[in-house]
This record gives structure tokens, C-alpha cells and sequence, in this order.
């Protein structure tokens, strides 16, 4: 008996060890891969020689990249929608998830429903593009006519991420905000003071789930911002892909890089930002997922 | 309303020895009565909250229920220079052209429900039990340092953006031409004869064959590590005594995962099995979007493709949102419904 126990671990464990190895390293390899392909020389990349490691190395592809000006625009454009975009959205979320969390607030079931529903129910992708040119139309008269403002304002929002911060604020003692009260502190004190410092790992989570999805933010932003000076970072990398598949021969017989590595230089140079600060909020991020469970 | 009783209105005062009324019931019957009074006032009282909740309230509305308002546009007459408002009503015109039109945009509009349907039925069965098998795997990873390398590693992709996969996706399939090579992908699968060389060499992304397993297989790449995070927080919370109470039972290794892994993240499987077929519908345009070209459509049209092809890019806004809409009842409906089942089957419910 023992023995057929002590069979059935150890083939899990090498089962389990293989798999996963063979999973990891699949995860890892394209980024790797593009890494290579991006620094090889052109002969070694045209012809496919490349599996792993880069062979007659240049830097060239990526100093084309960064002396192209656009490039640096569409990355300050993202950078000014992540940074303007998260900021708002976590305004209104933060006041409002507080709100909701006091069971003195009425009609409160109401406002809750008000929220689920836009996850149950959403009107589509031409309703929406209807109503972002009626937007628009709005901002151009009040003379906002740069297009990131509409892509930060009328964007983003999530209703999960309200109820999150929700969930944080009511699991916060009443006894504590009480005493604030007691002590002469207003509303937005005890918000300020007391809900914020307590529900700081909730906040910096929501934080990051407004970042990470302004900074991947495409589609809407191709839709909506007409001028390519204001293109963030994605729809710049895709217009570039567009353009290398419609034109194939894209380097010119000079060059020493191939076109191929223009395009993984760029791929590379948008996740490295990423990789930098992944180790600061990945726990943030494993953490998101465990309060994802939604009560009530 | 429950049947009022004396001992409901009256409370036993110890330090006078007798019954009072209690004030409290006093209040709640006076709520009652002057129900409008008692909300002017908690207004009055609490105006920071309700200030509070405005920002809120008005962009949801704005952005949110302001384009469910627009949705109207699928029962009128299209026009593009009218308000939705102002627009004639041409009833059920265009979804009965989309259902039973018998043309090639209802045949069109019921190939892109048929794929929208297939796409996600196989992201589910491919990709939900992806993320619960490698929590197991990292379950068997006794020593931390190792653990978090695979972890680590497994959650990568998914801090790529759509784009970034996407662009990712295309460059490593992608068709051989005079001055590249083909991508290292379908060069290999051609190597390994899993594919032929002429498929590698037109593109597997210009095969409508290889649209699904491509799209399927990058998801679970991008997603199943990340996704295992909450079935592995499920794992680490089972007692190890568990474990030992079962292997004195001379339980072997599946027997454990049979009575004691199982029931424990058996909830958990549950909310995010219904997490998941409330999303089922709202598959990821914008991926199928970025992958998919007209030698594709057979197989990656989807729903909401069609109508930001119709829609967006096209000028038949009608008929665009009137194919989305009947998408996104039938997806809200498949939420309430799995939320109701799950609420009555296991007590765990989401909303």
C-alpha cells in the first residue's frame, strides 16, 4: 500500500515538473526570440537562422527606431493617457465606491444594480461609436480639441474596480470611523484619513488594473483620435505592422538589418517598460484576483 | 411585512423595572409613514455622499446607458445625419434581414453567430481547465524559489498588451516572401510535418483552417498562468492534514485529487466557471480583429467584427447594432441564468 503511494507522487511530481518546465519555457521563448531577431543581422534573419540566440549582432534596427520622432510621441501620448486616464478614473471610483459602501446611503441597491448592470449588459460597439462622436462634438465646442482628453474622460470605466474598493471600504470597522467622527472629522477626512491609508493594497490593485488597461488601450483609440500626432504607443506599433505586411520589402538593399527586425525591435521596446516595473506590482496583481470574489 | 407584536414595540427597562416602547420601532414607523420626508432629510444630512456619488453616477451615464439609448437606432430607419430620436421606426426590419433575410448578409450575419458560439465554446473547454491543472502542477513545486520562477514565468504574457500578442502572434507565423523568411513557428511546424510547407508558406494566419487553434493557443498562453493565481490561493488554503487523513485512508495520489483537492476549490471552480460563460459571448473583438483578414472570415467573423465591419467601417449602423444587440441579450441572459444556477446549486453566487 505504501508503496503504490509513494509510485503514484513520484509520477505526478516528474509529470508535473516536465509540464511545467515545457510551459514556462514556452512562455518565455518569443520574448527571447524576439529579442534575437530584433538584434541578428539580416542575412541570419531573412533566411530564418535564427532558434535562440542572435547571430551577427547590430544595434541598428533599434537606433532607426529611436530616431524615429513619432515613436517618442506615441510613447509620451500613452504615457499621458495611463498617467491622466488612472488618475481620473480612480477619482470617481474612489468617491463613489465610498458612498456605496455606507449603509446609510439610500437607495443604495439601486446604485449597485445601476453598476452590475453595464457587466451583464453593454450596447454594442456602434452605439458606443455613436455616442463618443457625439462626445467629441461636445469637447470640440467647449474647445477641447486634442483627442487623448476624450480617450481619458469618456473611457475606461469599470465596474468591477468600483466594486472591489466597495468590498474594501465596508470591510473597514465602523468603530474606527465613528471614533474620526467623534474627534470633529468631516466626511472627506474620514475618507481621506482613515479609508485610503487602511485600503491601500485594494486601491493600489484597482490603481493597476485602470493603469495596465489604459496603457493597453487600442481599439477605441484608433477609432477616436484621428490625428497620428496624438496615436498612443499600440496604435502606433499596429499602423507599423499594417504598413510592413501591406509593403513586404520594406528595408532597402543597403541595409544591414531586415525588415523583420524593425518590427520585433518596436515589440521589444513596448514590453520592456513592463518587464521594469513587473516586479513592483505583481503581488498587487496576485492579489486582485483573490478579492475578485464578489460578494452580496 | 411581518406581523406586528408587543413584544416588537416594547422593551424591558432594567433600571426602572418596567416595559417601555422602544424608541427605535418609533422610528422605523415613522420612516414609513413619512417615507419622501425621510429621504429629504437624509439628503439634508448626508449631501457629502450623495456629492460623492455624482462623478460617478454621470459618467456610467454618460458612457454607459447613453449608448444603450442609442441602441434604439437597430428598431429605425438608419440615417446618419438624424438623432436616434428623430429617426423613423422601422421595427423589427433588420433583425428580420439578419435572422431570416435568406441573402448573403443573413447568411453572413448566422456564419459570424456560428463562430462567435465555436470560438468561445472551445476557448472554454481548452482554456478553463488550463489554469486549474498548472495550479496543480504548482502545487507539486514544494521549494518557493522554484515556484515563483515558474510563476513568474507563467504570468509574463499576460502583461502584453492585444497589440503586442497580436503583432507577437503574426510575426511568428507569418508567410515567407523574397525578403524574409516565414516565422519561426510555421517554419517548425513545418519541419515537424505537423503542417505542410505550402500552408507555412502562405501564412497560417491566411488559412482559415489554423484561425481557431491559433486563437485558442495564444489565449491560453497569454492567460493560463495568470488565471491559475486564484485556483492556486484555493490549493494552499487545503489543511495539509487533509492529506494525511486521506493517505492513512490509503488514498494514492488521484484518489487525493479526487476527495480532497477537488471539493475544496470546487467554489472556487464554480465562481469562475461562471465568471467565465457570463463572458462567453463577449469574446475579445479586438484579438479577432487584429488576427483575422478577409481569407479568414470563414472561420474568425465574428459578431461583433461584423458589425464593426458593417458598423464602423461600412455605413449600415442599423444593421450593425441590431446583430450585436440580439449577441449581447443572449450573453446577458447566459449571465443571470449560470448566476441563478450556480446561487441555487452551491450557495456561491457572483453578483
Amino acid at each position: 500500500m505504501k508503496r503504490k503511494l509513494e509510485v503514484s507522487e513520484l509520477i505526478f511530481k516528474v509529470i508535473s515538473y516536465t509540464l511545467l518546465t515545457v510551459f514556462a519555457l514556452a512562455c518565455l521563448y518569443p520574448f527571447v526570440y524576439a529579442i534575437s531577431a530584433a538584434i541578428s543581422g539580416r542575412a541570419a534573419v531573412e533566411y530564418g537562422e535564427i532558434v535562440l540566440f542572435p547571430k551577427d549582432i547590430q544595434f541598428e534596427a533599434f537606433r532607426r527606431m529611436f530616431s524615429d520622432n513619432m515613436f517618442w510621441n506615441a510613447y509620451s501620448n500613452t504615457l499621458f493617457i495611463t498617467f491622466y486616464g488612472t488618475v481620473w478614473a480612480l477619482l470617481y471610483s474612489i468617491l463613489g465606491a465610498y458612498a456605496l459602501s455606507k449603509k446609510r446611503l439610500l437607495f443604495r441597491k439601486f446604485f449597485n444594480f445601476f453598476l452590475v448592470f453595464t457587466m451583464w449588459f453593454s450596447a454594442g460597439i456602434v452605439p458606443q461609436y455613436l455616442n463618443y462622436l457625439s462626445t467629441q462634438k461636445v469637447f470640440v465646442a467647449a474647445g477641447i480639441t486634442d483627442d487623448k482628453w476624450l480617450v481619458v474622460i469618456a473611457m475606461g470605466m469599470a465596474a468591477m474596480n468600483i466594486i472591489l474598493l466597495r468590498n474594501a471600504f465596508e470591510g473597514v470597522p465602523s468603530e474606527i470611523e465613528e471614533a474620526a467622527i467623534v474627534d470633529g472629522a468631516s466626511e472627506f477626512q474620514v475618507l481621506s484619513k482613515v479609508y485610503l491609508p487602511m485600503c491601500k493594497s485594494t486601491i493600489a490593485t484597482v490603481a493597476l488594473f485602470f493603469g495596465i488597461s489604459r496603457w493597453n488601450g487600442y481599439f477605441w483609440a484608433r477609432q477616436m483620435i484621428s490625428n497620428s500626432n496624438e496615436h498612443p504607443l499600440q496604435v502606433f506599433i499596429r499602423l507599423r505592422l499594417e504598413e510592413f505586411t501591406d509593403a513586404e520589402a520594406m528595408a532597402g538593399w543597403n541595409q544591414v538589418y531586415a525588415s523583420d527586425s524593425v518590427i520585433y525591435a518596436l515589440i521589444v521596446c513596448s514590453i520592456v517598460p513592463i518587464l521594469i516595473i513587473y516586479p513592483f506590482i505583481q503581488k498587487y496583481f496576485a492579489k486582485g484576483t483573490n478579492v475578485g470574489g464578489v460578494k452580496e | 411585512m411581518k406581523k406586528a407584536n408587543a413584544a416588537d414595540f416594547l422593551i424591558y427597562d432594567e433600571a426602572a423595572g418596567i416595559y417601555r416602547e422602544d424608541p427605535e420601532q418609533a422610528v422605523r414607523d415613522d420612516v414609513e409613514k413619512h417615507y419622501w420626508l425621510h429621504v429629504g432629510q437624509s439628503i439634508v444630512k448626508d449631501w457629502r455622499l450623495y456629492l460623492m456619488l455624482i462623478p460617478m453616477i454621470l459618467v456610467f451615464l454618460f458612457w454607459r446607458y447613453f449608448p444603450m439609448y442609442e441602441l434604439l437606432g437597430c428598431f429605425k430607419v438608419s440615417d446618419e445625419v438624424l438623432p436616434v430620436s428623430e429617426q423613423l421606426f422601422s421595427g423589427f426590419s433588420y433583425f428580420k434581414r439578419l435572422l431570416v433575410g435568406g441573402d448573403d448578409l443573413s447568411a453572413e450575419f448566422w456564419r459570424a453567430m456560428r463562430n462567435t458560439f465555436i470560438l468561445s465554446f472551445y476557448g472554454l473547454c481548452f482554456g478553463f481547465p488550463m489554469p486549474i491543472i498548472l495550479a496543480l502542477f504548482f502545487n507539486e513545486v514544494k521549494s518557493n524559489i522554484a515556484r515563483s520562477v515558474y510563476q513568474v514565468l507563467t504570468y509574463l504574457p499576460k502583461f502584453m498588451s492585444t497589440v503586442v500578442m497580436t503583432s507577437l502572434v503574426v510575426m511568428l507565423v507569418k508567410q515567407g516572401s523574397l525578403t524574409s523568411g516565414m516565422g519561426i513557428v510555421s517554419q517548425a511546424l513545418a519541419n515537424l510535418g505537423w503542417i505542410s510547407a505550402d500552408v507555412a508558406k502562405s501564412g497560417m494566419l491566411n488559412n482559415p483552417e489554423f484561425f481557431r487553434p491559433i486563437y485558442i493557443i495564444s489565449g491560453i498562453w497569454e492567460g493560463a498562468g495568470y488565471d491559475s493565481i486564484v485556483f492556486f490561493a484555493a490549493i494552499i488554503a487545503i489543511s495539509p492534514t487533509s492529506y494525511e487523513a486521506a493517505q492513512i485512508d490509503g488514498a494514492d495520489k488521484m484518489a487525493q485529487m479526487r476527495y480532497v483537492v477537488l471539493p475544496s476549490i470546487l467554489s472556487t471552480i464554480v465562481i469562475m466557471l461562471i465568471t467565465r460563460i457570463g463572458s462567453l459571448l463577449n469574446i475579445g473583438y479586438e484579438k479577432v480583429l487584429l488576427l483575422y483578414n478577409t481569407n479568414t472570415y470563414v472561420t474568425a467573423d465574428v459578431v461583433s467584427t461584423f458589425a464593426q465591419r458593417y458598423g464602423l467601417a461600412g455605413a449600415a449602423k442599423g444593421i450593425a447594432s441590431a446583430a450585436e444587440m440580439m449577441n449581447n441579450v443572449v450573453g446577458m441572459l447566459l449571465v443571470i441564468g449560470a448566476n441563478t444556477i450556480a446561487r441555487k446549486a452551491s450557495n456561491v453566487s457572483l453578483y
